[in-house]
């Protein structure tokens, strides 16, 4: 999509986790921005995870579902003080079905200037056989 | 049973409409203040990326999140009390023959001035992208720096 390159871009609100439990932790929770595609033989989620380092990042794909979650360092400055805010910041969460057999196996995740890369491998199907009735 | 509601509904009637609105009034206030964002602390200028603000006795530091900005994107001017802050973020292109199930990320170029509250030491602006988080660390000017008074005796 060479389009997007002179694009200006808006402003998005972060958008905030509507929560499925009771939180035990205080703090707010965000949805990351994600892109998923898929090949024959894989599928690829992109997430925007700002402030996350890969030790504070778990990935998990049990029963289908594929969750993310990414904790965040606060900022340590005791010293300062805010003169303003426009966005806040807080641990990332997500949950995906996947409808395809993955190969857990083969699964690799890369984080870089905040935004993960991970593949999921599909499992290779059987090839299919065709059976052929011999006349007795 | 008759007798008592005949005198309870007229003072129902006068005293509750003062009190409905007494209690509107309120509610309209706090809805004020959510609306103009001091309920929870958060304005938005509406220019990308948004910001946070702060200082403390010697710099004032900006903080952003750009993930995925490479920093050789970036273009960070400063002059006497702004600071301008632009460049790209590119999503890189896939393979032709993806099928795309989501597509939420967005690439594109952003420039926004940033108005700082006092006088800034331009020479003295230190940038630092790590993680997707961009911290811009911008010296005071020596006068915009809080001073210390004594008082003599």
């Amino acid at each position: 999509m060479a389009a997007t390159d002179n694009k200006e871009l808006k402003v998005r609100e972060k958008q905030e986790l509507a929560q499925p439990a009771e939180q035990t932790r205080p703090g707010v929770i965000f949805t990351p921005s994600v892109d998923i595609f898929e090949t024959d033989h894989d599928i690829t989620l992109l997430a925007d995870m700002p402030g996350v380092v890969p030790e504070n990042l778990s990935i998990d794909l049990r029963d289908n579902t594929l969750t993310l979650e990414g904790d965040i360092a606060p900022v340590d400055a005791p010293q300062e003080e805010m003169v303003y805010a426009e966005y806040s910041t807080g641990r990332y969460y997500r949950q995906f079905s996947l409808s395809e057999m993955i190969d857990q196996a083969k699964i690799d995740a890369q984080i870089k200037d905040g935004v993960l890369r991970l593949s999921l491998p599909k499992v290779a199907k059987a090839t299919p056989r065709k059976i052929t009735v011999k006349a007795a | 049973m008759i007798y008592r509601s005949m005198y309870g509904v007229p003072a129902w009637r006068v005293r509750r409409p003062f009190y409905e609105l007494d209690r509107m009034q309120r509610q309209m206030d706090r809805l004020l203040d959510a609306f103009s964002g001091q309920g929870e602390g958060r304005i938005s200028a509406g220019v990308f990326p948004p910001i946070n603000l702060s200082e403390d006795q010697e710099n004032y530091f900006i903080r952003a999140e750009l993930p995925g900005v490479e920093a050789g994107k970036l273009d960070i001017q400063a002059t006497g009390q702004s600071l301008t802050l632009s460049g790209e973020r590119k999503i890189a292109e896939e393979n032709s023959g993806v099928r795309y199930h989501r597509r939420e990320r967005e690439g594109g170029t952003f420039s926004r001035v940033i108005s700082l509250p006092g006088d800034i030491n331009a020479e003295k602006v230190d940038a630092e992208l790590a993680n997707g988080v961009l911290t811009i660390k911008i010296a005071k000017a020596e006068a915009a720096k809080p001073k210390q008074i004594t008082v003599r005796h």
